[in-house]
């Protein structure tokens, strides 16, 4: 999983929002068999019979002085069974705005940005898994006054 | 020759009229134990996951394709297990009786454990805000019903169809009493 940030924030209500553009590499495996094989994986999970659609998100997690643990899932995605298990995604914006509950982002030096899924099977549990690269991000100490998203 | 052939409705009233008093006692009996177990697992179920409502039916199209209208969802509600986001709950707008199955896209919690979310579901563009109560913004703990720990395809089409339709489920409740009250233990 690579990330990059570029641009920060804009107090808006009050409430920092954050800017963050991402990549996200995955490999999610077909079979069994390969569970072990690539150089950057990240996870590994596989597609069996009872697996009806993987649900994935790019989740942030963060603390601040307001609040002790921060979650916010920036990007989400559903692949169904029977599309590509690998993920080459470039210059990706979030899909929702990355709102903090009050000033929280400005000059936070540790987001954590990780890629989860629930697990949807055709019938039975709904387990859901975090990938196993995860990538911290810092936000700067400043607002951009311009933005250009 | 023989006499007119009877109908089965025939032979139900006439094993009605032949039970003594006795054996209708017994089938009540019998009856009301069927009920009370029936309660009883239910009250049990209530207990062991700490939810109000373990099992539960989905009515919405909000969560396709993961989840359809009709499919059924089994939740736990452990009161030390933590709110995390990407989980899917059910919970209940204050004030209304629907439960609501969505993802939690957002939490912000405190350090003595307080926490508030918020949800959205799957298949909707716009995140729960406008479901919630007049200048709600954030769900809390209190309002969850339950985490959806696993799920079974298409069997709470029953449920639905039975509210859709009331004089099935009124047919059904009448066949299953008849039943009961009938059948003999040879």
């Amino acid at each position: 999983l690579r990330k990059n940030v570029e641009d920060f924030t804009g107090p808006r209500e009050r409430s920092d929002l954050g800017f963050i553009t991402f990549d996200i590499t995955a490999d999610i495996l077909n079979e069994k068999s390969y569970s072990k094989a690539f150089g950057n994986k990240n996870v590994l999970i596989i597609f069996d019979w009872n697996v009806k659609q993987l649900f994935l998100y790019l989740s942030a997690e963060y603390s601040t002085k307001n609040n002790a643990l921060n979650q916010v899932v920036l990007w989400d995605k559903i692949m169904l069974r029977g599309d590509n298990p690998r993920l080459f995604l470039k210059d990706m914006k979030s899909k929702y705005f990355f709102f903090d509950d009050g000033n929280g982002l400005k000059g936070n030096r540790n987001i954590t940005l990780t890629l989860s899924w629930n697990v949807v099977p055709n019938a039975g549990i709904l387990p859901l898994v975090t990938g196993s690269g995860h990538v911290s991000v810092p936000f700067p100490d400043t607002y951009e006054t311009t933005k250009s998203y | 020759g023989c006499g007119p052939s009877r109908g089965p409705a025939m032979d139900l009233f006439g094993d009605l009229r032949r039970m003594n008093k006795r054996q209708l006692y017994y089938q009540v009996l019998n009856f009301a134990m069927i009920v009370s177990s029936a309660l009883m697992i239910w009250k049990g179920l209530i207990v062991i996951t700490g939810s109000e409502s373990p099992i539960v039916v989905v009515l919405s199209g909000s969560m396709e394709p993961a989840f359809h209208r009709g499919d059924l969802l089994f939740l736990t509600n452990f009161h030390d297990d933590p709110i995390r986001a990407g989980e899917i709950v059910v919970f209940k707008v204050e004030g209304r009786d629907i439960p609501i199955v969505h993802r939690v896209i957002k939490i912000h919690e405190k350090e003595n454990g307080n926490i508030k979310f918020l949800t959205k579901g799957d298949n909707n563009e716009v995140d729960d805000r406008g479901l919630y109560k007049e200048g709600q913004n954030w769900l809390e703990k209190k309002d969850v019903v339950g985490r959806a720990r696993g799920f079974l395809p298409y069997v709470g089409m029953v449920t639905i169809i039975m509210n859709d339709y009331p004089k099935f489920k009124y047919a059904l409740l009448a066949v299953m009493g008849a039943y009961v009250l009938l059948k003999r233990e040879s």
